[in-house]
């Protein structure tokens, strides 16, 4: 099974198991990995699950569609690799990834 | 008062329940005033949730009424048929009296005006006003009264939110109270049109001399200075810089100010949840959260339709008003369990609908929530109790909120 390692803002690392077809966000949640609010449960219309992702992945991902451009537009401390973690689907590709959580979510 | 309450909502059940479904009308402000809406929402779930309205249930025409939790997401994140422009109330446009403001207009337009004023609610400016917006909660509930009946709505919801309000427009502090009378002139539903025009000009001039003042000098982080400064709004028209100041002083007033309220309602009429929190004072950012869903200050936003779309099975028409009733997605049983029960540790309790989703999303959420947080760690560590003796609310079916109440503090810790 794929894993993800999550580094919150505290520096705190969790590494987890990730299943293949859930998203980036749900293993967060479902792992209590904190800092990840997820607002609006994955409709990628709240930007609350925004993340950056360590830059050698950022090829690796899904480029990001318009709807999660414009959310991403509103959020507080996004950087060339902020992500939302509810739009990068899990698959063996993704095996290793690890992504950073902001100091908070906006 | 809890009774006549109860009695109210059998009452209300039973009407809703013997009214033909084309007679039920959610607009109407007296359900909102009497709080009695939630059965006639109920139906309209169950029985037609992409519900069409006849012209005579709002006088500016008709419209439909979206009332399903995931059906209001799926409007509000759909900026591409349905469409802010031009009013994001039932109300039309007086033709000589438009008002611009961001929150009534669609990319890319909305989108630069909203940048230009987001950064006064970043993570880092909210943890710099934290200590200033401690300090007064803790000033306006050591100054509340003992033993004796007061107005909550006035003494401290009204009085908290124009402080921030002045704060964040470096407002002259002692005019404050003006900021509440515009706003509340802004939403009335019983006010002439020259009566709203006459004080909202009044508003501009007041705001006009005050953006002089800016313009002029060195920029700065208050709100005026901000779009006096910012390239893509220092040459807004008059009445666009008047549209979008009335935005950023009703989005800051009737809705923290109406939560502030909501939250001593709710904790009177459930002891239980009460005593809850008194045990477990790290539950207040979910008490808050669960506030927020069963306050939803703003009962509702407005879209209308670009252009002929099927939805929920009906064929909603370019130029048709679509109502997202936020006030009936947070009580869908369908989405959140158990939803007419106020519960403070409710699980996934952010996952609520009031502060909408997609690019218009509340703005100053996160301030909202930081000064309900505050004045709650604040309560707890002084009035073991708040009784609610007597409330009254807004006729209104935008703004969800209470117009005074009255509410005794037994004793102080």
């Amino acid at each position: 099974m794929p894993k993800i390692t999550f580094i919150e803002h505290s520096g705190a690392t969790h590494t987890v198991d990730a299943p293949a077809g859930l998203s980036v966000m749900e293993v967060a949640v479902k792992n209590g990995v904190r800092g990840i609010d997820a607002d609006c449960g994955g409709a990628c219309a709240c930007a609350t699950c925004h993340v950056y992702v360590a830059p050698e992945w950022l090829d690796k991902l899904e480029s990001k569609g318009a709807t999660e451009a414009s959310m991403l537009e509103f959020a507080d401390g996004v950087e060339a690799t902020s992500r939302l973690a509810c739009q990068l689907k899990v698959s063996d590709v993704l095996d290793g990834l690890t992504v950073r959580l902001p100091e908070s979510q906006h | 008062m809890t009774d006549t309450l109860h009695t109210l909502a059998e009452e209300a059940r039973k009407t809703a329940y013997a009214t033909p479904l084309d007679e039920l009308n959610v607009a109407d402000v007296e359900l909102w005033r009497t709080d009695t809406v939630w059965p006639y929402f109920e139906r309209l779930r169950h029985e037609d949730p992409v519900h069409l309205h006849p012209q005579d249930h709002h006088r500016d025409g008709a419209f439909w009424s979206i009332t399903r939790f995931n059906d209001i997401v799926s409007v509000d994140t759909n900026p591409e048929v349905f469409s802010s422009e031009p009013n994001i109330t039932l109300d039309d446009h007086m033709a000589e009296f438009e008002l611009p403001m961001f929150i009534s207009m669609d990319p890319p337009k909305h989108d630069v005006q909203r940048k230009t004023v987001s950064p006064i609610v970043s993570q880092q400016n909210l943890a710099g006003l934290e200590p200033l917006i401690r300090g007064r909660i803790q000033k306006t509930l050591d100054e509340l009264p003992i033993g004796e009946p007061f107005d909550w709505v006035d003494r401290v919801s009204i009085e908290l939110t124009s402080q921030m309000l002045a704060t964040l427009f470096d407002f002259p502090f002692e005019d404050r109270r003006k900021l509440t009378y515009w706003s509340d002139m802004a939403t009335s539903e019983d006010r002439t049109d020259a009566e709203f025009m006459q004080t909202m000009m009044e508003c501009g001039g007041y705001f006009t001399g005050l953006w002089n003042d800016r313009v002029n000098a060195e920029p700065k982080g208050d709100l005026i200075s901000m779009l006096a400064h910012g390239p893509q709004t220092r040459n807004m028209e008059p009445m666009e810089l008047l549209g979008n100041l009335i935005l950023l002083i009703v989005g800051g007033n009737d809705t923290t100010r109406n939560t502030m309220s909501g939250s001593v309602h709710e904790m009177h009429r459930n002891p239980d949840q009460r005593l809850k929190l008194n045990a477990d004072p790290s539950l207040i950012p979910s008490m808050v959260s669960e506030t927020i869903r069963w306050q939803t200050p703003l009962a509702y936003m407005r879209r209308t339709a670009k252009r002929d779309v099927d939805f929920g099975g009906k064929t909603i028409r370019e130029g048709d008003k679509v109502v997202m009733w936020y006030a009936s997605g947070n009580r869908d049983e369908t989405v959140i369990a158990d939803p007419d029960r106020y519960i403070i540790d409710r699980p996934n309790v952010r996952h609520h609908l009031s502060f909408g989703f997609g690019i218009h999303r509340c703005v100053g959420n996160r301030l909202a929530e930081l000064q309900l947080k505050i004045l709650w760690e604040e309560i707890l560590q002084r009035f073991p109790q708040i009784e609610v003796v007597e409330a009254s609310r807004v006729r209104s079916a935008f703004v969800r909120g209470f117009a005074s109440m009255q509410t005794v503090i037994p004793r102080r810790l």
